[in-house]
């Protein structure tokens, strides 16, 4: 590790610069001093609508959340009352594109990490992750819409806007598992290979073991990315209103529609007329809430993980 | 990387058949998801070429309107008209006032992160340009039509504060953190010895950053750059919700715009599905793929250039 050695990591402007005196060095300094400030001003500036952005939602929020908020359902069409429909939709929509997504980007990140060898094929599957990852998700809306809504005959359905979502995320799963994987060293699997085991007893043995943590993490991230995502349930199986029964647990099958809060704060602000000004902001809170703790436990994974490296 | 040659022949003897059958099993199913990203990609542009096929292909289908028309009328009674250019001229003056905006930034703040800042400011400054990136498009939608077109009315003499300008802000704060996390990696690639070349020959860090870095980086920082055009022209949410819903070529930042993505998004629920409206909606869907496939790909070119150095 060069750390010391790169400029920037110990903030000195001039102590111990032996020509800082010079009005040669003065104006280095000052040139340093300015570029540092620069530069500082453009992060801050990038940093500051986060903070102002989500300390004026929760503010405006305040008065709407309660947990009766969470476990009440729409009321008065849609004006008061909580978001409980919503809530539950999203995490089926999150969990079954998770079931679906999560052993099929494992295995495809395993293929490309550990099976693949460098040919014009195995870069063409690279290039198609990419590609994945880059498709607008209105772009998987039409998809979903045409091949699991009309081609596969699942209706607009709980089972066809989560299997969109799941095409949806799969590159997340795959670039970071790939990432988890590519990082146990090459030494682990040679032991390995050199006491005669095979390929996939390696895989399974050592490598999978030595980089659980770092596939958690890419999972977590695809639950946020999913819970978040609006544009490709809304034409596969999310709906502006679903009447389900306070607080219970199971209320939707697979070929119900359902609710979402990713679309249920999109029809509070635009579609529905003289809302109480705080449920779209409290909407908004629990959504962005629930995407922030995910997000929070894969970085607070990664950190714990990273102190505990053993090579 | 060595590959130890023994994929096929573990059959040692005493080896039993079900954890060899299940190795196998196993193996097939890992080649199988290994393909299916192609597959996916294949299957996304075979399912939306279905549903657009019969408009692309019928008489009444005139291609060069639907590129190069501003004239998109689908509801109309009397005189339908299927052109796309002001969703396109939309679509590409969101994406540059956003660039305009989040390019200096994203780059600036990469520059700082990479180079200016200590290890611990780091990690700190990385993990708020992840909470950035996690917030939902939808939010963002929210924030605009709230926070930022009340804004817009009270500083701007905009009549209404959903318009392209709005958009673009909402889609700058989106692409910033791919900007600055790309960036960031393109920064870090470059080797220690081209700093400490530099500094040892008096450079100030101005000089290192102008002079050394960004030639030296110059590749990995249009990838940077090209994805963060790809996110910004695939965003559908947030610019439904910020740029108004006015189709027409924008004369200035303050008219109202509407995007490819956004237009598909307004317009799907409505248009009954097997109709010409439905299916026209569906050959945008193509145009937006095939946009964002060349850009992704151009970016994908930028980053392997990088590495072969």
């Amino acid at each position: 590790m060069h750390e010391p050695l790169r400029p920037g990591a110990p903030a000195r402007h001039d102590g111990g610069r032996p020509f800082a005196h010079t009005s040669f060095g003065r104006r280095k300094v000052r040139q340093e001093a300015a570029a540092r400030a620069v530069f500082l001003a453009m992060t801050l500036l990038m940093v500051a609508p986060l903070v102002a952005i989500v300390s004026h939602l929760v503010i405006e929020a305040w008065p709407a959340l309660s947990l009766e908020f969470l476990l009440d359902i729409p009321r008065e069409r849609m004006t008061t009352g909580g978001i409980w429909p919503a809530f539950v939709g999203t995490i089926y929509l999150v969990v079954i594109s998770l079931a679906v997504a999560a052993p099929i980007g494992v295995l495809a990140a395993v293929y490309l990490n550990e099976y693949a060898k460098d040919s014009w094929f195995n870069r063409v599957i690279s290039l198609a992750v990419i590609n994945l990852a880059g498709v607008p998700s209105i772009v998987h809306a039409l998809f979903g819409l045409g091949a699991f809504v009309y081609a596969a005959r699942f209706g607009f359905s709980v089972a066809a806007a989560s299997l969109t979502l799941a095409i949806m995320t799969l590159p997340v799963i795959i670039a970071s598992t790939r990432e988890a994987l590519s990082a146990v060293p090459m030494s682990f699997r040679e032991a390995c290979w050199n006491v005669g085991a095979t390929r996939w007893q390696t895989i399974r043995g050592v490598v999978l073991p030595n980089s659980t943590s770092g596939i958690l993490t890419g999972i977590i991230l695809q639950v946020s990315r999913a819970a978040g995502e609006t544009a490709p349930i809304m034409f596969t199986g999310a709906v502006l209103y679903k009447a389900v029964e306070r607080g219970t647990l199971l209320p939707y099958y697979l070929d119900d529609q359902c609710m979402a809060l990713s679309m249920h704060l999109y029809v509070l602000t635009t579609q529905v007329p003289n809302v109480a000004p705080a449920i779209p902001y409290a909407t908004a809170v629990v959504l962005l809430g629930s995407v922030l703790l995910v997000n929070g436990s894969a970085i607070g994974l990664r950190i714990w993980l990273r102190n505990r490296k053993r090579w | 990387m060595t590959p130890p040659g023994t994929t096929r022949s573990g059959a040692r003897p005493g080896r039993p058949f079900v954890s060899l059958a299940a190795e196998r099993a196993m193996e097939a199913a890992i080649r199988l998801s290994g393909i299916s990203a192609i597959v996916f990609v294949l299957a996304i542009f075979f399912f939306i070429f279905r549903e657009a096929a019969p408009v692309l292909f019928s008489d009444e289908f005139k291609p060069l309107e639907f590129l190069f028309s501003v004239q998109w009328y689908p509801t109309s009674v009397v005189d339908i008209r299927y052109g796309t250019l002001a969703l396109t001229a939309g679509t590409v003056g969101v994406t540059l006032v956003a660039m305009l905006l989040a390019v200096p930034f994203g780059l600036g703040a990469a520059i700082f992160v990479s180079e200016f800042c200590g290890r611990r400011l780091r990690e700190t400054l990385k993990i708020v340009i992840e909470i950035l990136a996690a917030i939902p498009s939808v939010v963002w939608g929210f924030v605009a039509l709230t926070v930022i077109s009340r804004l817009m009315v009270s500083y701007t003499s905009a009549p209404v504060g959903v318009n392209m300008l709005n958009g673009g802000i909402v889609l700058a704060l989106m692409s910033v953190p791919i900007i600055v996390s790309i960036g960031e990696d393109a920064l870090k690639a470059v080797p220690d010895s081209y700093r400490e070349a530099a500094l040892a020959m008096g450079a100030t860090r101005w000089q290192l950053v102008v002079r050394v870095l960004l030639p030296a980086a110059r590749n990995g920082l249009l990838a940077a750059v090209l994805l963060g055009v790809g996110r910004a022209v695939g965003e559908t949410m947030a610019v439904l919700m910020a740029t108004g819903h006015a189709v027409q070529i924008p004369h200035g930042l303050l008219d109202s715009v509407r995007t490819l993505t956004a237009n598909i998004a307004a317009e799907l629920g409505e248009a009954p599905a097997g109709s010409a409206h439905y299916r026209v909606l569906f050959l945008t869907g193509i145009q937006l793929f095939i946009l964002t496939f060349v850009v992704n790909l151009a970016a994908d070119l930028a980053i392997r250039g990088v590495r072969r150095k």
